[in-house]
């Protein structure tokens, strides 16, 4: 419950922090990936600022082996750089451009009740559905679904 | 020679909405013990674990319903989606399958990961940034030129 509640106000605040600096709106994000064109710088001053904060938040719990309350506290623990990143990241990059949407801030629109954010999320959710179903091999040539 | 768009650069906006996504997931890390990263956030509900599932809802709820409780306060800032919907479908299908396959997106490895100092997470994001600026050269400046 108690991590529910602390979730709940990181999700708002994320929230807030999207819409507050631009990165909500695809057009704003556009304009920061279009280096050709006339730029506009914002986004990364967005991330500057969050990894500027975000830094000091690891620095603590780099310290630490349990959260405030003494739960877990689940760092990354993956360090190789293989295909999957780089493929996977390249893919991403390519439907980001595409759109403006990035996963956090097509959530946001979807709550600001846009139409395409909608339809963007729920084909985003479909795409994450058929890379399960690759992980769990259903689309192996002769194996059987697990 | 990059031209720099003065009339939409907003520096003070961008640095605290960007400050304030940095709080948001320092909390959910120093509190929760978890990384802010949406596509894994959203996409390991796709295979739910037992007790795994209640924070995951709840930061989605908040990411979510931020716009509603900003409405409380005043309007809502702009957002403007000109992709199509054919444009927004495919566009959202190679997010979908790309963020889960490279394990993160802009908050996760962009964000958390690049404040973890991690070089996988740098890795990533010089690619996603890298085939975003590509993707939108060839949209506006070779097909749409």
């Amino acid at each position: 419950m108690k991590f529910s509640l602390v979730s709940f106000v990181s999700g708002l605040l994320f929230g807030f922090g999207l819409m507050i600096s631009g990165l909500a709106n695809p057009d704003k994000v556009l304009g920061f990936l279009d280096l050709a064109g006339l730029w506009d710088p914002s986004l990364a001053l967005v991330m500057a600022g969050a990894i500027g904060v975000g830094l000091f938040g690891f620095m603590v719990a780099k310290k630490r082996t349990v959260t405030v309350f003494g739960g877990p506290l689940r760092l990354p623990t993956a360090t190789q750089i293989d295909k999957r990143l780089v493929l996977g990241s390249l893919a991403f990059g390519v439907g980001w451009g595409l759109a403006g949407f990035c996963p956090g801030p097509a959530l946001v629109g979807l709550g600001a009740g846009e139409i395409k954010a909608l339809v963007f999320t729920a084909s985003m959710v479909a795409g994450m559905a058929i890379f399960e179903l690759f992980e769990r091999g259903w689309f192996a040539p002769g194996k059987a679904a697990s | 020679m990059i031209e720099i768009d003065w009339n939409s650069f907003t520096p003070g906006t961008a640095l605290a909405g960007g400050l304030m996504i940095g709080v948001a997931a320092t909390l959910l890390l120093l509190a929760n013990g978890r990384i802010a990263g949406i596509s894994g956030i959203l996409g390991t509900l796709l295979r739910p674990t037992r007790g795994d599932i209640g924070w995951r809802v709840a930061f989605l709820a908040g990411l979510i319903g931020a716009p509603s409780l900003w409405l409380l306060a005043g309007d809502l800032p702009p957002i403007q989606i000109d992709a199509s919907y054919p444009m927004l479908i495919v566009a959202g299908l190679i997010v979908g399958v790309g963020t889960r396959y490279g394990s993160g997106c802009t908050s996760g490895h962009g964000v958390c990961g690049i404040s973890r100092l991690s070089p996988r997470s740098l890795v990533a994001t010089l690619t996603f940034m890298a085939a975003g600026f590509a993707t939108v050269y060839l949209i506006r400046h070779i097909i749409g030129a």
